[in-house]
């Protein structure tokens, strides 16, 4: 990256410049276009940009496929910001063509431009500048895609074959060596390994004599029933070294056993293959059995896991593959700058890199995990600093593990409930500091502290009001969330300016959010359901068994799940200023999409209805509810499917409404006020 | 070690090495064979003179004492420490004699003389920055004497770096940054602080600190490459369980299927009349898939099959060859579903609606014991010691496994991994087999099991207040002492009180939609 890339063009914001289209482009390089196009990423203006993707379609390079694209050379070179392929992206699926499939035959010369590639190989693989991408199928989804097959953990897995294989067999020529020689494993029960030679225009010319016997016993079994049937399934390579079983298997959960030596796997440079495949070499093709039949139980279960999350993560769209892409060259791009990058271990955890803003934080601590993990003793302190720091040093974001929160408000206009409120914020035991969003062309209050009850020693608990109108103008609804820079705790407790909460409910949602510091934990459910008769999704404040969202309202949110808001894709945030409404929906379901988890909801207190005012009467206006409904819709179509998951259950304090004497009952205020 | 010399410094060894693995230090990215050759450290014999004693406190933020730093990056830390006591630059000292003293070090600007290698660990940071070579051997004197190290070599391939993380013992800085160091030094959270310090020193004596460990880990990174499956995992080789607890078996966050649903084992000894009740009564749930009664009475035969309830799901008995209590928790192979119920067989007042409930509950928290009756650990300040408390109370720390949802893999890790000096005390007393699975769960997971909802009078022997009868006082302080007893030989208090439990969204609710578990806490 030092010799061949311009890192000066990137700055803490590095952007992504997509040439015009003029020319044919295949689907499929189409939808990856059209992803970073959409995406965050994405800048128009050239000037600006620190990585440039031509609109040229280098995916394949083989002159015998339909999808190949000719001239590309010459295209390349004529965009004007080529030279030489500097600070330029270039995609490549199929490299070489029959018979020898040479892999640096990619029909123009890449030069400096980094290259992103499937089936690359080691010897010619850039450690540190390229990337290796997975083989996808033309049909992959763009956005969206398929949800991991395999959540089911049953210890150990019953499945009924140990190991699966089903596909062509080229006879002749490169990568033909392996596959021709797996019949020898295939024992028709724990081993399935079925190969045809019936493919191409001549098979029958080329066949061998094992063909018949061969293409007799491919019938018997059907693909996907061995995806989900075993518990390993052989990625042998093709004529190149990746190939699409690769990701089909691990959609599946079954767990890759790799033979397809020299093959650098995707995403290879963060991700850790070690924990979702094993590798087996082709030359001890004999030895696999044995090699799958050591594998203990324990380790298939780590391994299954993996594959789904991983595949989830980072394969089941092209949106995703495009994005990661992104992102392990944008985090290169960081660490040269600022000398961090993500741990190895929010790679391969969830809710992953993708879910994870690398400029956040630099340490675990500082992101919300679902088991938090000990926190390292400090390490000796450094000397006192006698001369003054040349540069303004850096804020960090505070650790997961606090014993405080900020209270959050967005406050449209002054009223009872809100002093009510305020009041209550001010007894609460665990609230460092309240931040105060006025977003009103009145005049904001000036507040600069709450008074703390009588008898209540405590200092005054410090206010920071911040004027949304003249902060943060012309972002609606979204300023809420923004004002990051002064909240100085983990969790983030967000909150209507009439969200009516006693201290005890702040209290007792601050005790269950410090164990569940991924989700959004609070009061307000609401759900979504599939509406059969439009044809669309609905939103409903009647939950019956269920709920599917928290509303942050009056909810607990951590720091780095609003930062993550702040990053959402344009059309995303967009939806919510034209709107201006479902910030708190939009919420919900980033978190879904990223944890994969349902939020929590806490004990009922009497339904929550915020009171009716003035500026926001939206509660009961059914134009509000129709206007939800559409926001959900477009959220669930830019992500390509509907990210938000239901929960039956409902966190209450333990003796919560038992037949037993209130004086016993830390949380006794939650019940008596009950209407 | 040492490849090439002046005035090329190659940065491979020269020799007709044919196929041979190079195990080597130096290399850098143009000449390292990815995933063929090694990188080795650059030993240093001082690095061995090293001890583990650390100051309280550091007294310099960064300190530089390499005495070999080229001219323009010399420069540039010159100008840093001229405006910045964060910045200690240190250099050779000029002696009359002009004879090399590697022992002490002088600093630039005043000539103050420091000795060496003591002063690396006044420092937080070291630097250590490319010369002529890329590596040098004042890294491993860094390491061993845990000043976190700062490395600025353009291209360098770090010592073990396919196995070894350095991102967790270092900062990397390109060498044309080298004019942000404050920057970048500043910008480093306490928290990273923390971790990059703890790292180093056991990251240096697990690999690095003789050449004996050096050779063994080139050996056993060759060994991983021949033997895939010997491979140890990323966390094996850098997260020390001391700093970070054990990895959780179960770590997909998933909402588990409700099919297949979930298998009941009703651990028994001579109560049949009320196992055939609680038998007639779990069949009514419906994500009941099999049940499993484990008969631990060596003495008498199960009552012959015709005996038994007829009901609609497979029930299977299997007789145990002792009567110990952790016969409950062994993962037998009739147990088919991912989740299972641990059951009394005097437990017979749970509802189905209740019970499916609980399943639909432990779906949402996989990893997690989540059952009905729950108890609580305090401490005792009057005997210095933890007691285990059955009173209502506001929190609870344990769920116990007379009724509870757990995943299989617990069984196992119960059978195979829990300490075995926790399960012969279980099975010589008779007692704690359920705080033992609590322990065991908190401390793998870190996360507190889920208590459900019904408030019940619970039959079990030390389920009801009739526990604090004279008659199991002793049962009882019994437990108190488990606790005790776990604890210390865990190291740690692993179980972690909470204060909430799991109800059914609409519990004791009058919203007018109806209930998905109507049959739900009445006593």
């Amino acid at each position: 990256m030092e010799t061949c890339f311009d890192f000066s063009k990137c700055g803490d914001d590095p952007k992504v410049y997509v040439y015009p289209t003029d020319g044919p482009v295949s689907a499929t390089y189409r939808k990856v276009l059209s992803v970073i196009r959409e995406s965050k990423y994405a800048t128009r203006d050239p000037n600006e940009a620190c990585l440039f993707l031509p609109a040229v379609d280098t995916l394949d390079a083989d002159p015998l496929s339909s999808e190949h694209i000719p001239d590309v050379a010459q295209r390349l070179s004529r965009l004007p910001h080529w030279k030489n392929g500097r600070n330029h992206l270039v995609f490549n699926l199929y490299a070489g063509t029959w018979p020898d499939y040479a892999e640096n035959a990619l029909g123009f010369d890449s030069g400096e431009a980094i290259l992103a590639r499937a089936s690359a190989s080691e010897t010619i693989f850039r450690d540190g500048f390229d990337i290796s991408l997975p083989l996808f199928h033309k049909e992959h989804p763009e956005r969206g895609g398929a949800a991991p097959a395999a959540t089911a953990n049953p210890f150990p897995a019953p499945k009924k074959h140990l190991l699966a294989f089903k596909g062509k067999r080229y006879v002749h020529g490169i990568g033909s060596e392996t596959r021709n020689s797996l019949w020898h494993l295939h024992d028709g029960n724990n081993l399935i390994l079925v190969t045809t030679c019936r493919h191409g225009k001549s098979w029958k010319d080329l066949r061998d004599e094992r063909c018949d016997e061969d293409n007799k016993e491919y019938d018997k079994f059907d693909y996907e029933q061995l995806l989900s049937n075993s518990t390993f399934c052989l990625v042998a390579r093709g004529r190149r070294l990746g190939s699409y079983r690769f990701l089909e298997a691990l959609a599946a959960g079954c767990v890759p056993v790799l033979l397809s030596n020299g093959w650098r796997l995707p995403f290879d440079e963060r991700i850790d293959w070690r924990r979702a495949v094993i590798w087996a070499d082709e030359r001890l093709l004999l030895q696999v059995p044995e090699l799958v039949r050591s594998v203990p139980p324990e380790r298939i279960l780590a391994l299954r896991q993996q594959t789904q999350l991983l595949w989830e993560q980072y394969f089941s769209s092209i949106e995703k593959i495009v994005f990661t892409t992104i992102e392990l060259l944008f985090e290169r791009i960081l660490a040269h700058r600022s000398s961090r990058q993500r741990d190895a271990l929010i790679w391969n955890a969830s809710p992953g890199a993708l879910g994870t803003l690398a400029t956040y934080g630099d340490s675990r601590a500082h992101f919300p995990v679902a088991a938090i993990a000990p926190v390292a003793p400090p390490a000796p302190s450094p000397p006192p600093i006698p001369l003054p720091v040349p540069s303004v040093p850096s804020t960090a974001p505070p650790p997961t593990l606090g014993e405080t929160f900020t209270a959050l408000l967005y406050v449209q206009a002054t009223s009872p409930a809100l002093h009510k409120l305020l009041a209550n914020i001010a007894s609460s035991e665990f609230c460092e500091k309240v931040v105060l969003v006025w977003d009103s062309e009145r005049a904001a209050p000036t507040l600069k502290t709450l008074p703390r009850m009588v008898g209540d020693v405590r200092d005054p608990l410090p206010v920071v009001v911040i004027d949304a109108t003249t902060h943060y103008p012309g972002e609606g609804v979204s300023a809420r969330w923004q004002p990051l820079w002064a909240i100085p705790t983990a969790a983030v407790f967000s909150l209507d300016g009439d969200a009516p909460l006693l201290a005890e409910e702040l209290d007792f949602a601050f005790q269950v959010w410090q164990h569940f510091p991924e989700r959004i934990v609070g009061y307000p459910a609401r759900s979504h359901y599939w509406d059969e008769a439009k044809g669309a999704w609905g939103y409903s404040s009647k939950w019956g068994g269920a709920y599917s969202m928290v509303l942050p309202g009056a909810a607990l949110v951590h720091r780095a799940a609003l930062a993550l808001y702040g990053a959402a894709a344009p059309a995303l945030r967009l939806a919510v200023r034209r709107a201006r409404n479902c910030e708190d929906i939009l919420l919900n379901c980033l978190v879904a999409h990223y944890t994969r988890r349902p939020p929590l909801k806490l004990a009922q207190r009497r339904r929550y209805k915020p009171a009716h005012h003035r500026y926001r009467s939206s509660w009961t206006d059914p134009e509000h509810f129709v206007q939800r409904q559409s926001c959900l819709n477009t959220f669930a179509a830019a992500w390509g499917y509907m990210p938000l998951m239901r929960s039956i259950l409902r966190l209450d304090p333990i003796l919560f409404k038992d037949p037993v004497s209130t004086l016993r009952k830390k949380y006794r205020k939650m019940e008596l006020l009950t209407s | 070690m040492l490849p090439g010399t002046a005035p090329n410094y190659e940065t491979v060894i020269k020799l007709n090495t044919s196929k041979a693995i190079i195990a080597g230090s130096g290399f850098d990215t143009w000449t390292f064979r990815y995933g063929f050759d090694i990188s080795l450290p650059l030993y240093s014999q001082i690095a061995t003179g090293i001890d583990n004693t650390q100051p309280k406190q550091k007294s310099y933020l960064i300190i530089s004492t390499q005495q070999n730093i080229p001219d323009d990056y010399l420069a540039e830390l010159q100008n840093i420490a001229s405006s910045s006591n964060d910045l200690l630059l240190l250099g050779r000292c000029k002696t009359e004699s002009n004879r090399m003293d590697n022992t002490k070090r002088c600093e630039y600007t005043t000539g103050r003389v420091f000795n060496y290698p003591d002063i690396l660990k006044e420092g937080l940071f070291c630097l250590v920055v490319r010369s002529a070579r890329l590596t040098q051997s004042i890294l491993m004197d860094i390491l061993a004497s845990q000043c976190i190290p700062i490395i600025v070599a353009d291209t360098i391939v770090l010592p073990f770096n396919s196995h070894v993380d350095w991102h967790r013992i270092s900062l990397y800085i390109p060498e044309e940054n080298i004019k942000n160091l404050l920057r970048i030094v500043h910008s480093v959270s306490k928290e990273r602080r923390g971790e990059l310090f703890w790292q180093l020193r056991w990251v240096y004596e697990r690999y690095f600190a003789s050449i004996k460990k050096i050779t063994l880990t080139t050996l056993e990174i060759i060994n991983e490459k021949v033997f895939p499956l010997a491979a140890r995992m990323y966390e094996e080789w850098n997260m020390p369980e001391h700093l970070y607890g054990p990895v959780n078996p179960l770590f997909l966050p998933v909402t588990a299927p409700k099919s297949p649903g979930f298998t009941a084992v009703i651990l028994t000894y001579d109560r049949v009349e009320s196992l055939f009740i609680l038998i007639r009564k779990l069949v009514k749930t419906p994500s009941l898939a099999k049940i499993l009664v484990v008969w631990n009475n060596q003495k008498k035969d199960p009552p012959p099959s015709s005996e038994w309830p007829v009901v609609n799901k497979p029930l299977k008995v299997i007789r145990t060859k002792e009567n110990k209590l952790s016969n409950r928790f062994f993962p037998y192979d009739e147990i088919e579903t991912e989740c299972q119920l641990t059951i009394d067989d005097d437990i017979v007042m749970l509802t189905p609606d209740e019970l499916e409930f609980g399943f639909d509950v432990w779906r949402e928290f996989p990893d997690r014991i989540v059952g009905f009756p729950s108890r609580l650990h305090v401490w005792d300040n009057v005997t210095a010691s933890w007691k285990y408390h059955s009173e209502w109370t506001n929190q609870i720390s344990m769920v116990l496994t007379g009724a509870a949802f757990h995943h299989k893999i617990w069984s196992w890790y119960y059978t195979y991994k829990m300490p075995a000096e926790i399960r012969s005390w279980v099975d010589e007393h008779f007692n704690c087999e359920d705080i033992a699975m609590n322990f065991l769960v908190a401390n793998i997971t870190r996360k507190p099991p889920i208590k459900v909802t019904p408030r019940k009078k619970f039959k079990c022997p030390e389920c009801t207040n009739t526990e604090m009868l004279s008659a199991d006082a002793r049962h009882m302080s019994q437990r108190s002492s488990c606790i005790d007893r776990f604890a210390r030989i865990y190291g740690n208090m692993a179980l972690k009180p909470v204060e909430f439990r799991a109800d059914p969204l609409q519990y004791r609710e009058n919203s007018g939609i109806p209930q998905l578990y109507p049959d739900i806490g009445a006593l």
